[in-house]
């Protein structure tokens, strides 16, 4: 880490935990409040979608009327009221596409303050950004430097109008939309999000990322993102999300769906920093997220990384099907909660296809009067010979009013399958700390370096400058939890 | 160099240190010796300002300030390193990246250069000489898996790095070998120099076989109660602590 770069952090964390809690004052067009048949059909004809993606909104919209919101979790809220939610919100005077010049300067102002500059000339080299703000995607940069080696990265809006052969095959091809209730409403109403297609034996020549952005204090935010590596082909994909500080909760509801063919590689990393809500519980996203990857192919692999900080409440499982012989699934994960932050978040491994491999990391740390929930599944079908999953869960406390939980769940059919669980619970204590300030640190610099060291296993999985960001990141949100 | 006046101090409201005196100069060794619980690790942990005890009367004063009011790392930064009784584990942080770090906070402190890793690297390297530490210790985690004589060895290490004014040494002969204690000694008199004091806090007089102390003293019922040459740690050693109890009820302190 630079000097200055400490300063600021430094300075940041002295100022305020959250500072990324403005709003940006800019003209919505907005949806009445509620959802019915009309709100979806509006949507559609909204974004000219084809036939089928109505058909498909309005079947998954109907499923979703027949389910009820899962009880399961470890996870206290009020209930969400969804009459109450916007359903779409698009700032006004949208863009056309052609160029960065055209989206509004309040928003390419947002992302800037934000740290992503989205004008070529300044942007971060080697990492092309789809930039979602609230409910559509304002920019996608690096586009024509991409399609030279003929990955598509665009809008899933975008990707609807140009290449409907690619959704109509793939949309909903991992996550059914009768998946879970969040999926179901994800499907009926979900405004936009990122597409990317890897074509075969093609290794994407730079990182994507996206930028999620909520601003809207009454819309909920419904974004699907589509991976799809074709045979022999890898990609590298970074996500990250803040949001404004409200009194209020906002939904979150996403669907990211990731397809690795033959000998294919996807990475996907998420730091998510949405709003927490304030130190007594008022306010923060709730952020209730279906992700899954399919290893349909042969010794593909998908690796899930995941770096979730922030949201009032988080409910999310990243999962991997392993469906091809020697197939791959990783899962790597820091969650970091604190004041009456909730989390019940871990991850599923499905084994189907022989040989099958699947690594589960998952660090949870929690402070203040927070609750931090690990639940996974590991599940060995049948036929899937040979199949290994190793899976460690360590919790550490901060302080002793949190609480850690590990909900790990076996499945296994297959007698020649070797499934490993370990779990670990520390205490970072003033021991410690002080352990480290005799040493010369400061308060900060001891627990920043006592939390990377518990977190190592899964930063050093994260591209370089998200893995300092991100170690950031953790020290800003403990700051003042210990002692 | 350090000027301890009435020091009081208690854990959880109980008063563990009742009234310490002491002065160190540059160039000396002190040893502080007692038995179990007469607040000699505490006197240690108090002075390196470790936030369970509460001073409640007296002055720290190193270097002419008193530095009770100090964060542990700014005392430090200052000069005062504390060799722990128990070091603590701190896993997935490599002793390279602690020392590393707590070394550069020193030398920015001292107005130094930092170093970057590769000067670290051959910094630390006659260190590691000092107290015969492989250079694989460097990339394991701090004290993670360390055996207690391999623990002890690297508090010393760290001292060495540091280049503390104070050292205080919490019971760094406890659970050592003969061997591990033969090294660990040398290399504190390597290290010993007439800029640099050094007070250790001991059980036993093993260590001062070692070191040679200019100053004994008696830390019993949370003060002082007797002070001495080097002949008085053999004397303790011989006769126990029992044979100072009495002298001290015959003259009527208890």
């Amino acid at each position: 880490m630079s000097k200055l770069s400490e300063a600021q952090a430094v300075e940041t964390a002295a100022s305020k935990k959250y500072k990324y809690g403005f709003r940006t004052n800019i003209e919505y067009e907005e949806f009445p409040k509620g959802l019915n048949e009309d709100i979806i059909r509006e949507i559609s004809r909204k974004k000219n979608e084809p036939e089928f993606m109505l058909e498909f909104r309005l079947k998954s919209f109907h499923q979703w009327l027949a389910m009820v919101e899962p009880e399961w979790p470890n996870l206290n809220y009020k209930k969400i009221d969804y009459q109450e939610i916007q359903y779409h919100s698009v700032p006004k005077e949208r863009p056309k596409l052609n160029s960065l010049d055209e989206v509004d300067p309040e928003i390419l102002a947002t992302y800037e303050k934000l740290g992503i500059p989205l004008s070529e000339q300044k942007m971060l080299a080697g990492v092309a950004v789809d930039a979602v703000f609230d409910s559509v995607s304002v920019a996608t940069t690096f586009k024509e430097k991409l399609a030279e080696a003929g990955v598509i990265f665009c809008s899933i809006s975008e990707a609807i109008q140009e290449h409907p052969e690619l959704i109509k095959k793939y949309l909903g091809s991992v996550v059914p939309a009768n998946d879970n209730f969040f999926a179901a409403l994800n499907s009926a109403v979900f405004s936009d999000g990122s597409f990317c297609y890897v074509p075969k034996g093609v290794t994407c020549p730079m990182e994507l990322s996206t930028y999620f952005r909520i601003n809207n204090e009454n819309s909920g935010q419904f974004e699907r993102t589509l991976i799809i590596a074709e045979e022999g082909s890898s990609v590298s994909y970074l996500e990250g999300c803040t949001a404004p500080m409200f009194d209020t909760n906002q939904l979150h509801a996403a669907v990211v769906e990731l397809v690795a063919l033959d000998n294919a590689e996807i990475r996907y990393s998420t730091v998510q920093n949405w709003y927490p809500g304030d130190e007594n519980g008022v306010g923060g996203i709730y952020n209730f997220v279906t992700k899954r990857g399919i290893c349909k192919g042969e010794r593909s692999k998908i690796s899930w990384t995941q770096v979730e900080t922030g949201s009032a409440i988080t409910w999310k499982y990243p999962s991997v099907i392993l469906k091809g012989d020697h197939s791959v699934g990783e899962f790597y994960s820091v969650a970091l909660t604190n004041d009456m932050q909730q989390a019940d978040t871990g991850t599923k491994m499905i084994h189907l296809g022989k040989n099958t491999k699947s690594t589960i990391v998952s660090k949870g740390i929690s402070a203040g009067k927070s609750q931090n929930s690990y639940r996974g599944l590991v599940k060995i079908g049948k036929k899937a010979d040979g199949s290994r999953n190793y899976s460690v869960c360590d919790s550490m406390l901060i302080g002793s009013e949190c609480g850690a939980h590990t909900f790990p769940y076996i499945e296994s059919n297959n007698s020649t399958a070797s499934v490993e669980h370990e779990a670990t619970t520390s205490k970072i204590g003033e021991d410690q700390i002080f352990y480290l300030q005799s040493r010369g640190l400061d308060e900060e610099q001891a627990i920043s370096l006592i939390i990377n060291g518990f977190c190592k296993e899964v930063f050093k999985e994260l591209p370089m400058e998200f893995a300092v960001e991100a170690s950031k990141l953790l020290a800003i949100k403990l700051e003042g939890s210990v002692g | 160099m350090l000027k301890i006046i009435d020091l009081h101090a208690e854990v959880e409201g109980v008063e563990i240190l009742k009234g310490i005196n002491l002065e160190i100069n540059a160039g000396e060794v002190h040893a502080v010796m007692g038995p179990n619980g007469s607040g000699k690790s505490t006197l240690s942990k108090v002075i390196a300002g470790h936030p369970a005890y509460e001073v409640t009367k007296g002055q720290v004063i190193f270097e002419g300030e008193d530095i009770l009011e100090l964060e542990p790392d700014e005392r430090a930064r200052k000069g005062v390193f504390l060799a722990f009784q128990y070091p603590v584990e701190v896993p997935g942080v490599s002793n390279a990246m602690l020392i590393r770090q707590g070394v550069n906070n020193i030398r920015k402190e001292r107005g130094q250069e930092e170093l970057d890793p590769l000067e670290f690297e051959d910094f630390i390297q006659e260190k590691l000489k000092l107290v015969q530490m492989d250079d694989r210790f460097m990339d394991r985690s701090v004290n993670d898996g360390f055996s207690g004589g391999e623990k002890k060895r690297n508090e010393i290490l760290q001292l060495a790095a540091m280049e503390p004014k104070l050292a205080l040494m919490d019971e760094t002969d406890s659970g050592l070998d003969i061997d591990a204690l033969r090294i660990v000694s040398e290399g504190v008199n390597k290290i010993k120099s007439d800029k640099n004091a050094f007070l250790l806090v001991t059980h036993y007089q093993r260590i001062l076989n070692y070191i040679t102390p200019d100053k004994v003293h008696v830390l019993m019922g949370g003060r002082i109660v007797k002070s001495g040459g080097k002949e008085l740690a053999l004397q303790l050693e011989e006769k126990g602590y029992d044979w100072i109890e009495a002298e001290i009820m015959v003259n009527g302190e208890a």
